[in-house]
């Protein structure tokens, strides 16, 4: 106990604890994990034959943290910038350094826009996008969804009915917005 | 090709896209075998992650055969069978000189604060990820490995990262003989991790979460004590008192970003996502271990701020380990407990789900479904 010098005694034996445990203590030696010791130089060891690896075609129009000098010499091109969203997203790049938390918020901002957009969009296409089969909701049903929430104690219970008031409010709000827009339009 | 496509919060789908294409001499194409949900998916999934975009394909757990290499590739070719760690990163730059993989400098130009990571947002370099038939792999002859004959696809697909990462967790916990291990999260890297600390020697492992299907898992896979936060009023207490009041000497944070908190951490960060995640377990971990204990933080926080209790960490003189996996430099090791059997991986995956499927996936392993721990995608590949 930590109210005198003695540690704690030992719930069990090093012999009962490998007869117990698989494998227990074949790690034991702490400098002879893979993660020792973590700064190895060992340039030797990665695979890579390059110094400095060849550049990837597309760089002028990408756009990078302000703490890097460059755009590196490899990034993805998952979606490029793009509309509004990607306006945003700029700005956030261009004006400020990941240390401030303007950047990351305008980024999340960047992101709803993003959401908003694209599901607007998907309402011009053959292919709008379809609430119930892109959240999976189906699975409540299939997979035991009343069965895996009530009864068990869950925590994450304590919160669940502030869900769908977060996620249809700004819909609900959306559409009031929309409705009083149309119809002071339609008095005039 | 068929790929999993983000929509926008707690919204996916399946969808026909171009297969990629070399844009770099060393990359290769990979068709996708197997692919896996991991748990910080679900902050993409949850519009955690600033700079996910809509039209991103998620997935950093993945393997595959590659199907077309780039004119500089020189250890792959095109049948090799691969298991792709989730890391991408260059091989030469400073950091991954000296074994920081994670850490690359030469592969994300959106942030010097993270690496690259296979369908991780734009805030880990954009790259799309495995959810999908076929893969662009950047850097292929530095990051994927062949893998052996002898070794099960789905315990391959579990080196990726899960596996990898709970074992990181253990050995960022700097375990030494005797030591109480307290793992604070039951999903699948919090199991690992915890079967992990046996090897490296723990005397006791103690595994924390609410989910009692998860806590059984815990027992049975990782011969570990338990404990369901729910039944207490306070867990740090408990753990004080399970510890002769002294509290652990190791606490593994293997929760991140996703737990659920108070009402107040989980409007400001789960809802509102104005904080790098609820820091609820992490908080725990710092309250629960003993003074000059040591902390292990491989649980995956968003780049915001998060509340952390600072000031509990520095007075109780903790030492906080922590990083995203540099995932090849474990694989060795992790092989050799492999092939002896102490680390059977794909023990603990409860769900194989086809790609065309993969909404549902999400909506399972996220809202914890039909006793869920670990949901891997299978391809027509497969």
């Amino acid at each position: 106990m930590p109210y005198t010098a003695q540690a704690p005694d030992r719930r069990e034996s090093t012999e009962a604890l490998k007869a117990r445990i698989p494998g227990w203590g074949v790690d034991l030696d702490p400098a002879d994990r893979p993660a020792f010791p973590q700064e190895r130089f060992a340039p030797e060891a990665t695979g890579a034959h390059w110094d400095f690896p060849e550049r990837q075609a597309g760089a002028e129009t990408r756009e990078r943290s302000i703490e890097h000098r460059f755009v590196t010499p490899v990034f993805g091109t998952s979606a490029p910038l793009h509309g509004l969203s990607g306006a945003i997203r700029r700005f956030a790049y261009e004006k400020f350094s990941e240390g401030r938390a303007a950047h990351w918020l305008i980024l999340i901002a960047g992101d709803r826009v993003d959401a908003a957009g694209s599901h607007l969009r998907s309402l011009f296409t053959l292919r709008p996008d379809n609430p119930i089969s892109e959240t999976g909701i189906k699975a409540e049903f299939t997979h035991g969804g009343f069965r895996s929430r009530f009864g068990r104690g869950r925590a994450d219970n304590r919160h669940t009915w502030m869900d769908p008031i977060l996620v249809a409010g700004p819909w609900v709000l959306a559409g009031i917005a929309a409705f009083s827009i149309v119809r002071r339009i339609a008095k005039r | 090709m068929r790929a999993m496509v983000y929509r926008g919060p707690y919204k996916v789908r399946v969808e026909e896209k171009d297969i990629p294409r070399i844009e770099h001499p060393n990359d290769a194409i990979v068709r996708v075998t197997h692919a896996a949900i991991c748990g910080s998916d679900l902050h993409l999934y949850h519009g955690m992650m600033p700079d996910t975009r809509v039209g991103t394909t998620f997935g950093h757990e993945f393997i595959g055969v590659v199907h077309e290499v780039g004119p500089s590739v020189q250890n792959l070719k095109p049948g090799d069978r691969v298991m792709v760690p989730f890391n991408v990163y260059c091989g030469s730059c400073y950091f991954c000189a000296r074994g920081l993989y994670s850490n690359c400098h030469n592969v994300n130009p959106n942030a010097t604060a993270v690496g690259g990571i296979y369908g991780y947002s734009h805030t880990c370099g954009g790259y799309d990820g495995g959810q999908a038939e076929y893969v662009r792999v950047p850097f292929a002859d530095v990051g994927p490995s062949i893998i052996p004959d002898w070794m099960e696809e789905e315990d391959a697909l579990l080196m990726t990262d899960a596996l990898a990462t709970g074992y990181f967790g253990a050995q960022l916990g700097d375990i030494v003989e005797g030591d109480t291990v307290a793992v604070f999260g039951a999903g699948p890297i919090g199991l690992y991790a915890a079967k992990s600390a046996w090897l490296m020697g723990a005397g006791r492992v103690i595994v924390i979460d609410h989910l009692d299907y998860r806590l059984e898992k815990a027992r049975t896979f990782a011969h570990a004590e338990t404990l369901n936060f729910n039944e207490y009023n306070d867990i740090v207490v408990e753990m004080k008192k399970t510890t002769d009041y002294l509290g652990a000497d190791v606490a593994i944070d293997a929760v991140g970003a996703e737990a659920d908190g108070n009402l107040l951490q989980h409007i400001t960060a789960a809802k509102f996502k104005m904080q790098g995640g609820s820091p609820v377990a992490l908080n725990w971990a710092i309250d629960s271990v003993r003074k000059g204990g040591t902390i292990s933080v491989m649980g995956a926080y968003g780049p915001i701020f998060s509340a952390v209790k600072f000031g509990d960490a520095l007075n109780k003189g903790l030492t906080l380990n922590m990083n995203q996996c540099p995932v090849k430099r474990q694989w060795p090791r992790l092989f050799e407990h492999v092939r002896n059997g102490y680390l059977k991986p794909n023990d603990i995956v409860t769900h194989r789900i086809p790609l065309e499927h993969i909404a549902e996936g999400y909506h399972i392993f996220s809202a914890k479904l039909d006793d869920c721990i670990k949901p891997i995608i299978v391809t027509d590949a497969s």
